[in-house]
């Protein structure tokens, strides 16, 4: 099997086990990363929420936020993690083909692949 | 280490950009000669691969979270201008499509992970691995070590971008307007946890997958400035 090949079996195991990034933090009680809070926290960590901060924190709706699928409420480690597994093949796959966009833009741009 | 929407003023996020577009362009200017056409797949693959590595956070019982970015890794096998443009897409997916780092931050996000962390990093694996042969030892140390430095001058950076806004931007109560720590605090508690924590596992990810490719197919490491590239 070619390298190149036995590598993207190597990321579809990182997609299949991506929910435990998800699922031992929340096992473990910990909180957001470090500068990643939401405003909630935040007022509970310093006890205001900074101005600038209140006006422009949600001002980009992401259409996954958190590697999540809007509307559900209180959902299940489960939901989340089959939620989480989904968010990894979509962005995977938009990152791999936004890269082989551009690297094709770039390759044809200043010289032609001469075999 | 995604500094979300918000966490920066103006001043900040804009001069972030600033600082990360000539980069942005010379890496297109230089991919553009260097960059042969077999090699888009390898550069797709180290893209995904640092997008679904960052999904596994790491947790610090009781406290926080964080993770390993794989951009020295991408600089190990492609080079750091091509690290910088796999990693970009990466963190701009991660802004637009799940939130995770703000739009604004985007420039300030790309500085550190896909600037400064490929570039420190890969600076430190040349000097490690040297001129030695491609299956030697000392390249997957040189890029495990690469791992561990470049991770942490990343966090050092971001820990500054937060630590400065309380002295940038306040109102008269003295409340700060974004980010709301201090240099004093920022500095040391991201240092600390990336260099007693998430630097090993930036390090042990970018060493074992070095180390296998020595043994699967080691041409994927000839990637050295000077030498052609054959995938």
């Amino acid at each position: 099997m070619k390298t190149a090949t036995k590598l993207w079996i190597g990321l579809i195991a990182l997609v299949i086990l991506s929910p435990l990034g998800l699922i031992l933090p929340a096992k473990l009680g910990t909180g957001s990363a470090w500068g990643e809070w939401s405003a909630d926290e935040i007022h509970k960590m310093v006890g205001y929420v900074p101005s600038g901060m209140s006006r422009v924190s949600e001002f980009w709706k992401a259409p996954l936020p958190d590697y999540a699928f809007r509307g559900q409420e209180n959902p299940s480690l489960r939901a989340l993690s089959l939620s989480y597994v989904v968010s990894g093949i979509l962005g995977a796959a938009a990152v791999a083909v936004l890269t082989i966009l551009i690297g094709r833009t770039l390759v044809r741009r200043e010289h032609s692949d001469a075999p | 280490m995604h500094i979300p929407d918000g966490y920066l003023g103006p001043q900040t996020y804009g001069a972030a950009y600033a600082v990360a577009a000539p980069f942005w362009a010379v890496a297109s200017k230089r991919m553009s000669r260097t960059l042969r056409s077999r090699q888009v797949p390898m550069l797709a693959l180290g893209a995904a691969f640092s997008f679904l590595i960052m999904m596994f956070n790491v947790p610090i019982p009781g406290g926080t979270t964080g993770h390993a970015v794989g951009a020295v890794l991408v600089a190990v096998l492609l080079g750091p201008w091509a690290a910088c443009i796999a990693v970009s897409v990466a963190l701009i997916v991660q802004a637009v499509l799940f939130g995770d780092g703000g739009i604004t931050a985007i420039g300030a996000n790309c500085l550190n992970m896909a600037v400064i962390m490929p570039f420190v990093g890969y600076g430190v694996y040349r000097l490690i691995s040297g001129r030695s042969d491609v299956t030697s030892r000392r390249r997957w140390i040189g890029a495990a070590v690469g791992g561990y430095i470049g991770l942490n001058a990343a966090a050092l950076a971001t820990a500054i971008e937060f630590g400065i806004q309380p002295i940038l931007a306040h109102d008269a109560a003295g409340h700060a307007l974004y980010a709301p720590y201090p240099l004093s605090v920022a500095v040391p508690v991201m240092a600390a946890e990336h260099l007693l924590l998430f630097g090993f596992v930036e390090a042990i990810v970018t060493g074992m997958v070095v180390a296998y490719l020595q043994r699967a197919d080691a041409s994927l490491l000839n990637g050295t400035p000077g030498k052609k590239v054959n995938v």
